[in-house]
Parts: C-alpha cells; structure tokens; sequence
C-alpha cells in the first residue's frame, strides 16, 4: 500500500475530508492569525463593551472591549501548538522506547514498562497539573506536560505493535540476512507499526487541544495576554449571567477542533486498515 | 561418503524453558529437540518429517542460526556455527524459505527491495548492480522484471512464495532451509513450486533442508529422509529404502497413513496409532514412542534407543533392530 492508496481511501471518507480541511484551515489560520485579524485582539476599548455581534465586531466584543473574533482567531494558535507539541513528545520519546522495549525485551522492557505503567496509574489531567505545578505556569510548560501525560500510551502502543513484527519471518529473514537490530528496527518495524500510531496522534491530536483548553480554564495553561479558548472560556464563564453567548464562541471551537480530530482518526483507521477495500 | 558434510549436526538440542516469570520456577522445559544428529551434504536434499511439535522447524531455525542450540553443536563446512561472530558470513551460505508467504514478505516494501535486502545487508555492488542482479533472480524464479516496482499484496500465494525463493537465492547459498514451504499453497502450484525448486538445484548444486509434516510431501524432492517424533529422529534413510522397506515402527504408521489413489491396493494393513502425542515437556522415559508403538515390548519403558544402522542406506532408532543386532 502507498500513499496514493490511503489518501484515496481518506477522501473517500467524506468526514475525515471535511475534518481533514478543517483542520487545514485551523493551521492556516494559526499561521496567519497575527495578519489578519481584523482587530487587535488585545486592545481594550472600555467604551465598547459586551457588544452583541454587529459589522464591526462579527461575534462581538468582551467585557474589557476586545474583539472576539480576533481572540477567538488568535487562540487557534495555543489550540495548534498544544496539539502538535502533544504528539511530537510522544512520538519522539514514547514511540522509540516501546520499540526498543518490545525489540529487546527482557530487562529494558521491564524497566520501560514499569515507568510507563507508573504513569498511566496517575490521572492524565491530575498529571498535567502536577507537571505544570512543578515546571511553572505557562502555555509552554502545559504543552510540555500534556507531552509527557500522552507518552506512555505510544509507548504501549508501539511495543505491542512491535512485538507482533518482531517476530514476522520477514523480519526473521533479515535476520538470517546479517540485519542488525538498527537495520531490522528502519526497514520493518516501523514502516509497519506506524498506522496505528498515526491513528492514535490523531485522536490524541484533539484531546490534547481539549485538554490544553482544561489547563488554561483552571488557569494552569496560557496566562493573559497569551489567548487560549480555554482562558477565553473562563473569562466568558465569570460573565455567563449578564452575557451568555460569549462563552459559546471558544466552546464551539474547541467541540468542532475535538470532533475533526477524532472523524480523522476514524477515517484514517479505516484508510490504513489494508483490509478495508474501498477507494 | 567420505567427504566432510556441508552441515552437520552432532546431539543438538533445544530446550525451552515453561512458567518462568518473575518468582517462575525455570527447572521446566519443553524439549522441542532432543539430540538431533544429522549431516547434509552438498548438493543433496534432505527430508525432514514428523507431525506438528516433533521440533522439526526449530531444527530449521537453528541451522540457519535464528536460534541457538541448548546443547550440541552445529557444524558448517566442518565450523561451528557459534564460533562464527558476525552472522553476515553465515547469512551468505544459509538461507531460508518461510511456510507462510503471506507474513514473509514486508507488506511495505517494494518486491525489488525485499529481494535486494540481502545484496544490500551484504554491500553487494551498486545500486544499479544490485537491481540488475534482483532482474536475474525474478527471471530465476519465472517472475519478470516489471514485478520488482509492485507490493507484495499484489501477488498470489505462489507467487510470493517464489519471490521468497528468489530472496533466498540472491547470496548464492550452499543451503536453503525450506520450512514447509508449499504447505500453505493449493495442490495445483504445490507442484510448480517444487519443480522450480529441484531445477535451481540442479543449476546452482545447492543443498536443501527440506521441512513437511506429510511424508508423501517429500517424496517428490528429497534424496534422503529424516523422520522426527518428539524432538529425536528415530528413522534417517535414503528415500528408497525409506519409502519400500520402513524400518521404525513410526515410519510405517505414517507410511500406511499416505492416501492409495490405486483402489485394488487399498487393503492392505492400516497401521492406526493410538492416543496422542505425549507432551514434549514431560517425554516418555526409555523410547519415547514406546506409549503409541504397536510393538512396544517392556524394555522399550526404560532403554533409550539409540540412531544405528539398520541396512547399507538406513537408520532406526528402535529397540528391535537393536535385538536382532545383538543376535547377529
């Protein structure tokens, strides 16, 4: 299977295609947010406050006068980062550790495993608390902890998965071959064991997001003037009896960012899954 | 024959340890071989049978070094294989074809690729030397060269299983273990496929060993037959003799077991063994046979047989071979 092949299966997939440009246009608007929003989204304008959408101010303004259209656009870019930090620690520490765990096994696998079991044991979120608690409170470090709190599953994931290869006769025919355990690891193991792993950091993609915007709602996340949905949240929330709607805005965003990241997921699944034949 | 054998094996064995585990007691094992003395010469097949669990793949694997022997050793052209530091060297002369074709070949790896594996583990020239090297070999094994850009999942059964061939043939080696390797394909290629088999040999001189769990399965190719039960060979003879005069009480059961397409020839004696295989992990004591064996007699409980010649071409292991000696 190539990669012609699954892009086909996933735009086949008609969710997985509109998330997937959702999530496009997310990381555009991440990108570019700085140049085009169409108010500075940190100016106060005491004079405008709580207005209801109008022209000017398409989802209206806050209760120091800020434009939530332009707060909303500029906190996709907490939302982006806290997502791609959130898989690249793992895929960059978790995933070669299970490897190596289930390559080698024996007294590496024991001691990985028990780390990582001692991890999973503590509550994700509790985690994340204690992590930025411990590193200082800032949108970085929450970043960093909700890194640290996913890598265990990829290194669960990527050790079974690897187990199962390990012992493929291809890879036993390398081996008679003279291939060594780097050779062995490239060239089979992880060509074959990174469908589910894509699949798994395109879930945790959005529950990364979701939990970064937990973090800034308890005010463990991004710090004012750093925009997060999650502050943006907790800011509309202290306000929810004179100004509901306001608190609508950053929710929807992230409800629709959670959503496409999981219909991906899915469909990625499916587009990966050599079994399923449909294109 | 007085030359030295292309591989030898002197008394290997290999235990597996059972419930092992953190507070797991290791003084149990499964005894898949149990002093396996065999040699093959260049340019000969060998024949290798008995029923599922008799140790005759991890007889394979150990040749070819995917696992080492508990005890006894294993000799390539008169060295051993565990004196061999770098498994390359050894790689070079032993290969090995797979049961399965399905899970043999990297389902993300071009055919060309996986058939270059070797050259390239081996730095066996250029990029372009090496392509034009895996074009050979998927002409050797009646492929074409085109079918070098496309993905395993793209082939049948028997065509995989040639390109498996062909990855084993890429190092010009002076033996191929073939584990079962038409056993998982339709009668129709079972045939084609050990055709290509006995033609490569004659072309390259190499030597096979040859894994079934049918007899009549190694009929077609072999030169010589070893039969296992329970990890030993209790009967290695020339295939002639083997097949019209069967000397272990095994070896008949299994032969009278082959299907007669001819019906006028199918009363004749049905040797039917009964029970079931004793586990590996707690064998008998003396002939390990001797629960199964219709001739057993009560020194088989306690004497262990051991492989002695029984004719010009054969060996049994078999207590009542060993009496008529003794008489003699």
């Amino acid at each position: 299977m190539n990669f012609k092949t699954i892009f086909k299966k996933l735009m086949a997939e008609r969710m997985a295609f509109v998330s997937l440009i959702f999530l496009l246009i997310l990381v555009i608007v991440a990108i570019t947010a700085p140049y085009i929003v169409p108010h500075d989204p940190l100016k106060q304008d005491l004079t405008k406050v709580m207005l209801p959408p109008s022209a000017e101010h398409w989802l209206g303004t806050d209760e120091l006068g800020r434009d939530i259209f332009s707060r909303l656009l500029m906190g996709t870019q907490s939302a982006i980062k806290a997502g791609l930090f959130a898989i690249l620690i793992p895929l960059c520490i978790g995933v070669p550790m299970g490897i190596i765990s289930g390559y080698l096994g024996g007294i590496v696998d024991d001691i990985f495993m028990r780390i990582v079991d001692g991890i999973i044991a503590i509550p994700a979120i509790l985690l994340a608390l204690g992590i930025t608690g411990a590193l200082g409170i800032s949108l970085w470090n929450a970043m960093i902890a909700i890194g640290i709190v996913f890598t265990p599953q990829f290194a669960r994931l990527a050790r079974g998965q690897t187990l199962q290869v390990r012992s493929e006769p291809y890879v036993e025919a390398a081996k008679i071959s003279g291939a060594g355990p780097i050779w062995t690891m490239v060239k089979h193991i992880i060509p074959n064991i990174a469908p589910p792993i894509v699949v798994q950091a395109s879930f945790n993609l959005s529950y990364a997001i979701l939990v970064e915007a937990s973090l800034s709602f308890l005010g463990m996340g991004a710090q004012s003037p750093e925009i997060s949905w999650g502050n943006m949240i907790q800011q509309a929330y202290s306000m929810i009896n004179m100004n509901p709607w306001m608190i609508i805005y950053p929710g929807l965003a992230i409800m629709l960012t959670v959503l496409a990241g999981n219909f991906l997921g899915d469909g990625l699944r499916s587009a990966l899954d050599p079994k399923v034949k449909k294109a | 024959m007085t030359a030295q054998p292309l591989v030898s094996l002197k008394n290997v064995k290999k235990y597996f340890p059972v419930g092992s585990g953190l507070f797991g007691k290791k003084d149990q094992f499964v005894k898949a071989v149990d002093g396996v003395t065999l040699d093959i010469y260049s340019g000969e097949t060998v024949g290798l049978v008995g029923e599922s669990g008799c140790g005759k793949s991890t007889t394979g694997r150990m040749v070819v070094g995917l696992s080492e022997p508990t005890d006894g050793e294993i000799y390539f052209e008169g060295k051993k294989l565990s004196s061999y530091k770098n498994k390359k060297a050894l790689g070079k002369n032993l290969q090995m074809i797979f049961q399965d074709p399905y899970s043999s070949l990297n389902p993300r790896m071009k055919v060309a690729d996986i058939i270059a594996e070797p050259l390239v583990l081996h730095r066996a020239g250029t990029k372009k030397e090496i392509r034009k090297r895996v074009d050979e070999l998927l002409e050797r094994v009646g492929l074409a060269s085109y079918h070098g850009d496309r993905y395993p999942s793209e082939f049948s059964g028997g065509q995989r299983q040639r390109l498996g061939i062909a990855r084993a043939l890429a190092l010009e080696p002076k033996l191929i273990v073939c584990d079962e390797p038409v056993s998982a394909l339709d009668v129709s290629i079972q045939a084609q496929i050990l055709n290509l088999l006995k033609e490569i040999q004659k072309d390259m001189g190499l030597s096979y060993l040859f894994i079934a769990h049918g007899i009549q399965a190694v009929k077609h190719i072999s030169d010589k037959i070893a039969v296992m039960y329970l990890g030993k060979i209790v009967e290695f003879a020339d295939k002639e003799e083997l097949f019209e005069n069967p000397k272990h009480p095994y070896t008949q059961a299994l032969l009278s077991a082959v299907p007669q397409p001819d019906p006028k020839l199918r009363d004749r004696e049905r040797i039917i063994l009964k029970g079931d295989l004793p586990s590996p992990a707690n064998p008998p004591a003396g002939c390990s046979f001797h629960t199964r064996c219709p001739f057993a007699m009560e020194q088989c409980k306690s004497i262990r047989p051991e492989l002695m010649p029984t004719s010009e071409k054969s060996y049994a292991a078999c207590l009542l071979y060993d009496e008529k000696r003794k008489a003699n």
